[in-house]
């Protein structure tokens, strides 16, 4: 028996220990630079806005879309993104958003009348994005979600509001990968549920045993770095900002093998809300809102910027 | 028992005993060593690594992923509490009509893994456009199979209770609803209470499953700080953090059901046998009792 | 009912290779935990106080650590400390770690069920430990045991469906697929609950037979 009771201190102690280690550092510095960090950590953590006007339009003439309904009812708006994608949906140490697809989605809210405040945002893992959507989890989706035929009959979208293409992303030291064609044998991650891993199963890039999935891309990274797995592969604009968190480290290959049309999800049957959020790209498009966006968010790792123009259906 | 295994050592066997001593501390020592030299030669530990710890905001992610563990733990906790009680009622049941049917349920949502359960609080409701939370898809799923070990607790605690006494308070006249509500239950309760507080240990553990289904919860926490590239993917830290939470709070309910179970063997409040706490006290006694994830 | 056959036959392979992972998981793993797991409980009643000790720990431990975050710390962390595995190996150090915790236990409550009488008797005709242990007690405890024991493993079995989050393609993996499929998730998952009461049923039903025939023996 006492071996029992001084488990049970044992383990009373561990959680206090736990509890009092939390507690202790909790110095309040919220800004991410000035604390203990060097200069070594600057390798651009810390959230950046683009500084676009994204202030919240006073009357909005939108009816007949039940998702505007509820957002006017509510007050707030639930935005779905993606959180570990640096430049385009990534949220800081600091809990920060920022990014791309941030902006974009915020630019949408600002449309709808909502508060950069009032927006609420949920991650949504790659495989559950049109379920979220559908069950009305989420008001609308902005996270690298490219349009694709077979997702249009689940959900909505307006835009594109970018276009980017699947590339690799691998070890700076491997020169053996230099595009699709050479996989075959290589170990290669992507995110469940993704259009990038789905076109390597259907194109047979690489043998179905060595393809690896995670929930996040950058948990792929992660295995990559460990040479767990020798490429990740999703939309450039996403890989190039693994790239640039860990240049000494990391490349991207350069060769697009696709074209992705990154959409905003809605409900399916919101024609309204569609039309609403194509006039509201197409407005930032021509003000230079967009561009202003681009600059400050992915401009910052080196991807080209073309506006392009919108598939209205 | 173990100490009767064995007759008090000789020189010989002292001189055994004490190699096989040096023997395993040397074996402790070196993967102790092993891992610390892991640990350190590939720099676990670094400024850039432990940064991210340090921020208020960070901090706050654990907590939050904590608090989103025990909400979901207390919630199926509450469910399967009352799920485990009606259908142990259910199985204890004169009529066959509701007997057998709730036997197949608590043997049939024993029997499926519970990942496959929580799935389908996950994945079918959105398939015909349900919303349905994936916290609630966690608890739903945890409820089911938790309840149903419940119930089979339950069920053995009644039955734990000598026949003897319902016998007795038959034969003065008390009804089927007085003789369990003031003769068996009150000792049941005592006799199984190390029991649930053991299975309450078994669903806190695999509220971490919700990390699968992408609900935020404890470990799902550590994933996110762990997974964050500019930190150089701290996962180390992030979780032996929460690995010595899990560790803690479990330890602690498992001593606490432990320290109850002693308890109730020295109570002469009741006439029933424990229920055993979990698969390894079953050996002892035929008892239920879940291993969890 | 045709949609729902169809959601089997379509993707029979997905099916058959799912399962199969799940089998050759489940196989390597009990066989892993029992010998892991025998090995600690002799530990846990060994004679040497600091191998005790290590047991001890090593059950306390592991048995309160989720098997979820065991996962995680292989798949994830491993590698960082470049002792990481290929993604099936790591799915059964995860098992095994986790089971033989509880297997340990119950081998080692098994082994409390023999009467004091006998090993005291054996050790008046002057068996050492191991003959104690090896021809006396652990023969009269198989009984006790084998019944939790197969409880654990079942419990084993059912848990191989937590390496679906970490890519390994096994029968828990089989729902993600099938939704980029795009196909019926009712169904899927009902037939995966069928192969996995079909797997099971044997267990349960060779665990009720030992434990009728060896209860009332005891």
């Amino acid at each position: 028996m006492r071996v029992q009771r001084l488990a049970a201190v044992a383990a009373i102690a561990t959680l206090g220990f736990g509890l009092a280690a939390c507690g202790k550092s909790g110095t309040p510095t919220a800004t991410p630079g000035n604390g203990a960090s060097s200069g070594a950590a600057g390798t651009g953590d810390q959230c950046v806005s683009s500084g676009a006007n994204l202030t919240p339009a006073g009357n909005v003439s939108l009816t007949g879309s039940p998702t505007y309904d509820k957002v006017k009812s509510g007050g707030k708006v639930v935005v779905g993104v993606k959180a570990d994608q640096p430049n385009l949906g990534y949220k800081d140490a600091s809990g920060n958003r920022c990014g791309f697809d941030i902006e974009i989605a915020q630019l949408v809210a600002a449309k709808l009348g909502v508060a950069k405040d009032k927006i609420e945002y949920k991650e949504i893992p790659s495989a559950n994005r049109e379920t979220a959507i559908k069950g009305g989890e989420i008001d609308y989706y902005v996270g690298t979600y490219s349009i694709t035929d077979k997702r249009k009959a689940d959900v909505a979208f307006a835009g594109p509001y970018f276009i980017a293409g699947q590339d690799l992303l691998v070890r700076k030291d491997d020169s053996s990968i230099t595009g699709p064609d050479s996989l075959k044998g290589k170990k290669v991650c992507s995110a469940s549920g993704s259009t990038p891993l789905q076109r390597v199963r259907d194109k047979k890039l690489t043998e179905d045993a060595n393809i690896s999935e995670f929930k996040t891309y950058s948990e792929c990274v992660s295995q990559l770095l460990d040479k767990r797995v020798d490429a990740v592969t999703t939309d450039d604009a996403i890989l190039k900002g693994y790239a640039a968190q860990n240049p000494s480290k990391l490349k991207v290959v350069g060769k697009p093998f696709s074209e992705e049309k990154y959409g905003i999800g809605l409900a399916h049957d919101d024609k309204a809300l569609r039309d609403f959020v194509n006039d509201a790209l197409a407005a930032a498009e021509k003000d230079g809102v967009w561009q202003k966006i681009y600059d400050g968010t992915l401009g910052k790792s080196g991807s080209s910027a073309t506006v392009p123009p919108l598939e209205r259906y | 028992m173990t100490d009767v295994l064995y007759d008090l050592p000789g020189p010989r066997a002292r001189a055994r005993n004490l190699v096989i001593a040096v023997l395993t501390t040397v074996g402790v020592v070196a993967v102790a060593a092993y891992v610390a030299y892991r640990l350190i030669a590939t720099d676990q530990f670094s400024e850039l690594r432990l940064t991210q710890f340090q921020y208020t905001a960070v901090q706050q992610e654990l907590l939050n992923g904590l608090l989103a563990t025990l909400k979901a733990a207390v919630i199926a906790t509450a469910l399967a509490l009352v799920f485990g009680a009606v259908f142990a009622a259910a199985r204890l049941s004169d009529h066959a009509l509701i007997r057998v049917p709730a036997t197949w349920v608590v043997e049939l949502f024993r029997a499926i893994p519970l990942l496959i359960l929580i799935f389908f609080f996950y994945y079918v409701p959105l398939q015909y456009k349900l919303h349905i939370d994936t916290l609630w898809a966690l608890v739903l799923g945890l409820t089911l199979y938790n309840g149903s070990v419940l119930a089979e607790i339950f069920r053995a605690g009644i039955l734990a209770v000598p026949r003897g006494q319902s016998e007795a308070a038959y034969a003065i006249g008390l009804r089927k609803t007085q003789v369990m509500v003031s003769v068996l239950l009150p000792q049941a309760v005592r006799a199984m209470l190390p029991a649930i507080v053991s299975q309450l240990v078994v669903l806190l553990k695999d509220t971490a499953l919700g990390f699968i289904i992408t609900y935020p919860e404890l470990l799902y926490a550590a994933k996110q700080i762990g997974s964050r590239g500019s930190f150089d993917f701290p996962y180390v830290v992030s979780y032996l953090i929460v690995a010595a939470i899990y560790i803690g709070i479990c330890s602690a309910l498992s001593a606490f059901a432990y320290w109850l179970q002693k308890r109730m063997s020295r109570s002469r409040r009741t006439a029933a046998r424990p229920v055993p706490i979990d698969q390894a006290a079953a050996a002892e006694a035929g008892g239920v009792g879940g291993v969890g994830a | 009912m045709n949609t729902f056959l169809h959601t089997l036959t379509d993707n029979g392979e997905l099916f058959w290779r799912g399962f199969k992972t799940t089998i050759e998981l489940f196989l390597i793993s009990a066989i892993g935990s029992l010998v892991l797991g025998t090995l600690l409980a002799a530990a846990r009643v060994s004679p040497v106080p600091i191998l005790r000790a290590v047991g001890m720990t090593y059950v306390q431990v592991l048995r309160n650590t989720p098997l979820t975050l065991i996962f995680a710390f292989l798949v994830f962390a491993g590698p960082k400390l470049d002792i990481g595995l290929e993604y099936f190996p790591s799915a059964c150090v995860a098992l095994i770690a986790y089971t033989s915790a509880f297997i340990c236990e119950v081998v080692r409550a098994g082994v409390n069920t023999v009467s004091p009488g006998q090993a005291e008797a054996a050790r008046a005709l002057g068996m050492t430990f191991p003959q104690v242990t090896g021809q006396i007690v652990l023969p009269q405890a198989f009984r006790s045991i084998v019944p939790p024991l197969m409880s654990v493993l079942i419990a084993m079995l059912k848990n191989t469906t937590i390496a679906a989050g970490f890519s390994v393609v096994e029968a828990g993996a089989i729902p993600q697929y099938m939704s980029e499929r795009g196909e019926n998730q009712f169904a899927t998952l009902i037939w995966i609950v069928i192969g996995f009461l079909l797997l099971i049923a044997p267990l349960v039903t060779l665990q009720r037979t030992l434990e009728r025939k060896w209860g009332v023996a005891r």
